[in-house]
C-alpha cells in the first residue's frame, strides 16, 4: 500500500504548515519532532497524563491520541502558541506565583487545559476547576495550588482582585 | 511506546468503508481513536491499514423521531453532553456522559466508537442494555438493527460481522412514567468505573414495571440482573440487593467480593434515584 505516508498541510500557531508524515505518527510526535513545538509534554502516550494537551480547531485533545495525518486542514494551537499571544500570561505567572509548578512538565498541559475552561468565562467554582483538570495530571503539587492559580486569574480576568 | 507502522486511508462512504474492511482484514476503523490508538501506542494492536471513518457525511447528529432518539454513531461525546435533545428525551444518557473520560476525550470520542469497542467497564454499553435500545449496523447486505441484549456477546465482542460497522444508536425517548438511575464509583473521576449501574423502569403504584438493571465492570459485558429487577418491580430494595447474583471476577481494582458488595451499594443508590420523579 502506498498509503504509509501522506502528505497533510494545516495551520499550527497561525501558520501554514505543509509536511509529509507516516501515518503512524501522533499529533504530539509530529509537533515535537517535525515543527521543534516541544512544549507540549510526552507523559504517559495512552491518554491518561493530559501532558500533551493541545487545541485542534478550538477544543482541547489528547495530542497521543490523534494521528497527524488527522490533522489534514485543521488548525492546531499548542502552548507556544498561547503563550506568544499573551493569551495565558496572567494563568503562566499565577501558576509560578503559587507553587503550581515544581518539576513542571505537567504545567503547559495544565495552562492549556485551565485556558479552555477560562475562556468560556464566569468564574467556575473550584469543584468545576478540578472537574475540567481532571485529565491532567500532576505529580508533584498535590493540585491545591494549581486549582488556586486558576481561581485567582477565573476571579481576576472577571474583575476581583487575584 | 510508538504504533508499529500502518497505511492510512479516509473513506469518503460507507460502502467504501465496507469494501475496505473486505480487503484488507486486519483493518481497523478509526472513529474518535481515544482507545485504538491508545493501543496502537501499546503495540497491543498492529493492523496493516486504518480506515479513517470520520470525513464520512450524515454518521453524526441526533434525531427525536416517533419516540425514539437517534444518535449517529460519529457524534462525539461533547456534542451529545451539549445536545438538548439527548437532555430531554434520553435523559440517562445525559446522565452518564460525564464520567467518560475527560473533557479532551469526550471532544473526540464517539458515541459509536464506545458501543463498538463495547469495553465491559464503559458506560454507554450498559445504558443501551438499560434502555433497551438498539444498535443500527451497515455491512455489505446494507443495515440491520441489532437489540442491545443480543449485541455485546463478550469481553470486546460484539455481534458486528467482520465487514459491519456501528452507523447509529437508538433508544426508547422517555416518557411520562419513566424512571431512570446511574451511578458509579471509580478510583478517580474520569477513570473506567470499579462498578457501574445504568438502570431504567416505569413508575407502577408504590414499585415499578419493565425495571433494567445495566451493571458495567462486573464482568465479560454489561449485565442485566434479573433476580433483582423483579425484587425493585415489588419496591424490595433489600431483597434487590439480596438477589444480586452477578459474580464479578477479581481483577487488578479489586477482588470479585468488593464489586459485589459495591454493586449493592449502587443498586441501593440507583433505586433511590428512581423513586424521585423524573426531572
Amino acid at each position: 500500500m502506498s498509503d504509509l505516508r501522506l502528505d497533510i498541510s494545516l495551520i499550527v500557531n497561525g501558520e501554514s504548515v505543509s509536511e509529509r508524515v507516516d501515518a503512524r505518527k501522533t499529533l504530539v510526535d509530529f509537533l515535537r519532532e517535525d515543527l521543534g513545538l516541544t512544549g507540549s509534554h510526552i507523559g504517559c502516550e495512552h491518554g491518561v497524563c493530559g501532558a500533551c494537551t493541545v487545541l485542534v480547531n478550538g477544543e482541547i485533545v489528547r495530542g497521543c491520541l490523534m494521528l497527524a495525518v488527522q490533522c489534514d486542514r485543521a488548525t492546531v494551537e499548542t502552548i507556544e502558541g498561547l503563550s506568544d499571544s499573551g493569551e495565558v500570561t496572567d494563568l503562566q505567572a499565577a501558576f509560578a506565583q503559587r507553587n503550581a509548578l515544581q518539576c513542571g512538565y505537567c504545567t503547559p498541559g495544565m495552562i492549556v487545559a485551565a485556558q479552555d475552561l477560562l475562556q468560556r468565562g464566569g468564574v467556575p467554582s473550584r469543584e468545576q476547576i478540578r472537574e475540567h483538570l481532571s485529565g491532567n495530571y500532576c505529580r508533584c503539587t498535590g493540585y491545591h495550588a494549581i486549582v488556586d492559580a486558576v481561581e485567582a486569574v477565573a476571579q481576576a480576568r472577571a474583575g476581583g482582585k487575584a | 511506546m510508538k504504533p508499529a507502522p500502518f497505511a492510512y486511508k479516509k473513506a469518503r462512504s460507507l460502502d467504501e468503508a465496507v469494501a475496505l474492511l473486505g480487503a484488507y482484514p486486519d483493518a481497523r476503523l478509526l472513529a474518535g481513536g481515544q482507545s485504538l490508538i491508545a493501543s496502537l501506542n501499546m503495540r497491543l494492536s498492529q493492523p496493516s491499514l486504518l480506515i479513517d471513518i470520520n470525513g464520512i457525511e450524515g454518521l453524526d447528529g441526533i434525531a427525536l423521531k416517533n419516540g425514539v432518539v437517534e444518535i449517529g454513531a460519529l457524534t462525539r461525546h461533547v456534542q451529545a453532553e451539549r445536545s438538548e435533545i439527548v437532555a430531554r428525551h434520553a435523559p440517562l444518557v445525559a446522565r452518564a456522559l460525564p464520567y467518560i473520560g475527560h473533557v479532551a476525550i469526550r471532544n473526540r470520542g464517539t458515541i459509536g466508537g464506545s458501543i463498538a469497542y463495547a469495553d465491559p467497564a464503559a458506560e454507554l454499553p450498559a445504558c443501551l442494555l438499560a434502555l433497551g435500545g438498539e444498535v443500527v449496523a451497515h455491512g455489505p447486505q446494507g443495515a440491520r438493527r441489532i437489540a442491545a441484549e443480543d449485541f455485546f456477546k463478550g469481553l470486546f465482542e460484539t455481534a458486528l460481522g467482520p465487514h459491519e460497522l456501528v452507523t447509529a444508536i437508538r433508544v426508547p425517548a422517555v416518557r411520562a412514567m419513566s424512571r431512570f438511575g446511574f451511578a458509579e464509583l471509580a478510583r478517580r473521576h474520569g477513570d473506567y468505573a470499579l462498578v457501574g449501574l445504568a438502570a431504567s423502569a416505569r413508575a407502577a403504584g408504590r414499585g415499578f414495571a419493565n425495571v433494567r438493571l445495566g451493571f458495567f465492570g462486573v464482568g465479560a459485558t454489561p449485565l442485566r440482573a434479573k433476580r433483582a429487577e423483579t425484587a425493585l418491580e415489588r419496591g424490595d430494595v433489600d431483597a434487590a440487593v439480596a438477589a444480586l447474583d452477578l459474580n464479578p471476577l477479581d481483577d487488578v481494582q479489586a477482588s470479585g467480593a468488593v464489586k459485589q458488595h459495591l454493586a449493592g451499594v449502587l443498586l441501593r443508590r440507583v433505586a433511590t434515584q428512581l423513586m424521585e420523579a423524573a426531572r
